[in-house]
């Protein structure tokens, strides 16, 4: 075991979403070679891969953000607890309030920061009075370790914020609604390292409650906060398993070369 | 010796920062150059906008005054109110026609009070005063039937050629050719001015009264014109704004991109290039000939505008939805919001800007639009107020610029100063227009 490797105590509870000969093509562009992967329950799990390999293409097919891009087709079969979330049942408005998601670029609608979390519990009726809502919005804040920052001005807009602070709005709205998975698509790759530092810790802290995937460019972080990690490259998942043993001890040579820096 | 390895690179070449090299030269030379075109495509296009406004101006301005006479005038009541009840009802019968000696009379006794000399005639001392007046006297009568037999002090309106007299519009030399006016009673005129019987004062009537017929341009107002055009602009905003928004948040948002879609989109384009003479034979033929709706009524009018409106103001708002950011329709959805959730909650409150950008700049556009117009009667000559909306959409009415183009095709040379006015207020109507849009856009911006 090298020390990038954070031993931690691997909750192998039961499978959240389950995936299964997922492929996905942009027009022509096969996009997504038969992956399949088990993501389970209150564990981070981390995508790593060289750019373009897939891993958020993936990623946005877990809450079906991919139906928004017309020319994305999706094929093979995801299940979240069991049921099949392309099934034609299924409305992704229901899918994606109970998969949320957060984005590389901190994205906080234009409205107060209150508001802006606010959001969520408010168009799913989850709260039925004034305090209710209140509640939530303080909990969401404290859980995104924002609440300190901004619970003297909630009014103000939450573009105001410092992109840390702005994508820590993001993460509380998106567990406003009480998500069962949350997408993290390099939640980072605009931060900077102090407020990196943050967000990861916050990752940890979600973990005891949603399962968390996570799409990253750096190692060091799926290495920090992941417990599995998959390893995508060219549309194909070419391994996955316990964090630290992909980090360690890789089956798959394109593994070993991705993380010693030789591919990439 | 130069020491370039194979495939290295050059020697870098050694010249001196301090003086510039002849490519260098030739840049700036370039530069300069182009920067005085811009400054004068610029100094052009200001140099115009003076003229025109200058010229405009120069000669509109005029037609906020209007010149009046004023003098006693005993309202005989055996004329006016036969009956002798001061009824208004039964004094209604009391045509203008009758009103006319009366005002001559009066006009001519004045002048002989004044103790001026003249050789002129009854008749044309009273043709010094607008053919408008016993009307105007008349009105003045009936809304107060107390005044009957008493002489009271009154200000009348002077001729368009008396007027033209103190614009300088008509002189000694055109007087002399001139039908209407001779003269002797523009020197008349100067008198009486000189003893301020005859006073030019600001003119409410030319914004509020109505169109007057060619041989009287002094009493000729834009009130009518105005209302049309009012009216106009309140269908064209109930109809366009909501078509056109709809329109383009379904195109833009909702609908899938398939040729049906490419085939509509092109068609838009195309349909804001359409001459807008050929929207007016659109409406004269649709609206008038197959679905019977009146003539000369602002409801077509709108309506033909409307379909003239639409395509700006559904290209605006398209682009304004696009420059919403995608991130911000991510965010929704990824929270668990619905399509329309997402449009209505986030994407449209930011596109709204832009949106009433480019509905205002339509509506402004619509507002001057003549040539539909001209095809579907609002050329039309109309003295009578259109009611009330809504019933009043249906009434006859003319429009602001309809009006500027038929007081231009009158021969009495006191039009052109009342079509200048009219661009006037049109142009007026314009810039408030334009500014509520720029106040709009910042105020909604600085929300966000």
């Amino acid at each position: 075991m090298n020390d990038m490797s954070v031993s931690r105590d691997v909750d192998t509870g039961e499978i959240k979403m389950r995936a299964r000969g997922v492929e996905v093509f942009y027009g022509d562009t096969h996009a997504i070679k038969s992956v399949d992967v088990d993501i389970e329950d209150k564990t981070v799990t981390a995508f790593i891969g060289p750019s373009g390999c897939g891993k958020s293409t993936f990623l946005r097919c877990l809450n079906r953000m991919n139906d928004t891009i017309d020319v994305a087709r999706v094929k093979g079969e995801i299940t979240l607890d069991g049921e099949d979330i392309y099934d034609p049942k299924v409305d992704p408005v229901q899918l994606r309030a109970k998969v949320g998601m957060v984005f590389q670029k901190p994205n906080p609608f234009p409205k107060s920061i209150y508001d802006n979390v606010a959001y969520g519990p408010r168009i799913h009726g989850l709260s039925t009075s004034k305090g209710e809502l209140d509640e939530i919005v303080e909990k969401s804040l404290r859980r995104a370790a924002l609440w300190d920052e901004a619970k003297d001005r909630l009014q103000e807009p939450g573009t105001g914020l410092s992109g840390g602070q702005q994508q820590r709005l993001c993460i509380a709205r998106a567990v406003a609604t009480n998500p069962e998975v949350l997408l993290m698509d390099e939640p980072c790759s605009a931060l900077d390292p102090i407020a990196t530092a943050q967000v990861e810790e916050l990752i940890d802290e979600l973990r005891t409650r949603y399962s968390v995937v996570i799409v990253t460019h750096s190692m060091q972080q799926a290495a920090r906060v992941s417990q599995k990690t998959a390893f995508f490259h060219l549309g194909e998942l070419v391994e996955y398993g316990e964090t630290g043993k992909i980090f360690t001890n890789p089956d798959d040579s394109r593994t070993e070369s991705y993380i010693t820096g030789r591919i990439g | 010796m130069s020491v370039t390895t194979e495939g290295g690179a050059p020697e870098p070449r050694r010249t001196s920062l301090l003086e510039l090299d002849a490519r260098t030269r030739r840049r700036n030379r370039s530069e300069a150059r182009f920067r005085a075109y811009g400054l004068a495509a610029v100094t052009v296009a200001v140099m115009a906008l003076v003229l025109l406004l200058v010229s405009i101006l120069s000669n509109g301005l005029s037609s906020f005054r209007q010149t009046f006479v004023s003098f006693p005038i005993t309202l005989d009541a055996d004329v006016l109110d036969p009956s002798g009840n001061r009824n208004p009802e039964e004094m209604q019968s009391v045509l203008t026609f009758s009103y006319g000696p009366l005002v001559q009379q009066a006009f001519v006794d004045h002048v002989a009070a004044l103790g001026i000399e003249t050789d002129l005639p009854a008749s044309a001392l009273g043709d010094m005063i607008s053919d408008q007046a016993p009307a105007q006297l008349r009105a003045a009568v009936l809304s107060n039937p107390a005044m009957v037999g008493e002489t009271i002090d009154l200000q009348l309106l002077a001729n368009g050629r008396v007027d033209g007299v103190f614009k300088g519009r008509v002189t000694m030399e055109s007087a002399e050719r001139d039908a209407l006016i001779s003269p002797e009673q523009l020197i008349l005129a100067e008198q009486l001015r000189a003893e301020g019987s005859i006073i030019t004062r600001f003119n409410w009537d030319f914004i509020t009264a109505p169109d007057a017929s060619g041989q009287r341009p002094e009493a000729a107002g834009l009130g009518v014109a105005i209302m049309g055009s009012f009216y106009m602009m309140l269908v064209v905003l109930a109809f366009a704004l909501p078509i056109g928004v709809a329109a383009s948040i379904y195109l833009e948002e909702f609908a899938p991109k398939n040729r049906l879609t490419d085939l509509i989109e092109v068609n838009i384009s195309n349909l804001a290039a359409v001459p807008s003479i050929v929207f007016g034979i659109l409406g004269l033929a649709i609206f008038i000939n197959f679905a019977g709706l009146p003539q000369s009524a602002p409801i077509v009018g709108g309506l033909v505008l409307t379909l003239m409106t639409l395509p700006t103001i559904i290209i605006a708002t398209r682009a304004s939805l696009r420059a919403v950011p995608p991130s911000i329709r991510e965010a929704a959805l990824g929270i668990g919001a619905s399509k329309m959730q997402s449009v209505f909650h986030h994407v449209l409150p930011l596109a709204a800007p832009g949106i009433l950008t480019g509905t205002i700049i339509g509506l402004a556009q619509a507002l001057g639009e003549t040539a539909p117009l001209l095809l579907i009667g609002m050329v039309a000559f109309v003295r009578e107020y259109p009611a009330a909306p809504l019933d009043g959409l249906f009434d006859p009415a003319s429009a602001l610029p309809v009006q500027v183009y038929s007081w231009t095709q009158r021969s009495d040379p006191a039009f052109v100063e009342r079509a200048s006015g009219a661009i006037i207020v049109l142009l007026v109507f314009l810039i408030f227009m334009n500014a509520m849009a720029v106040l709009l856009r910042r105020r909604f911006e600085r929300r966000w």
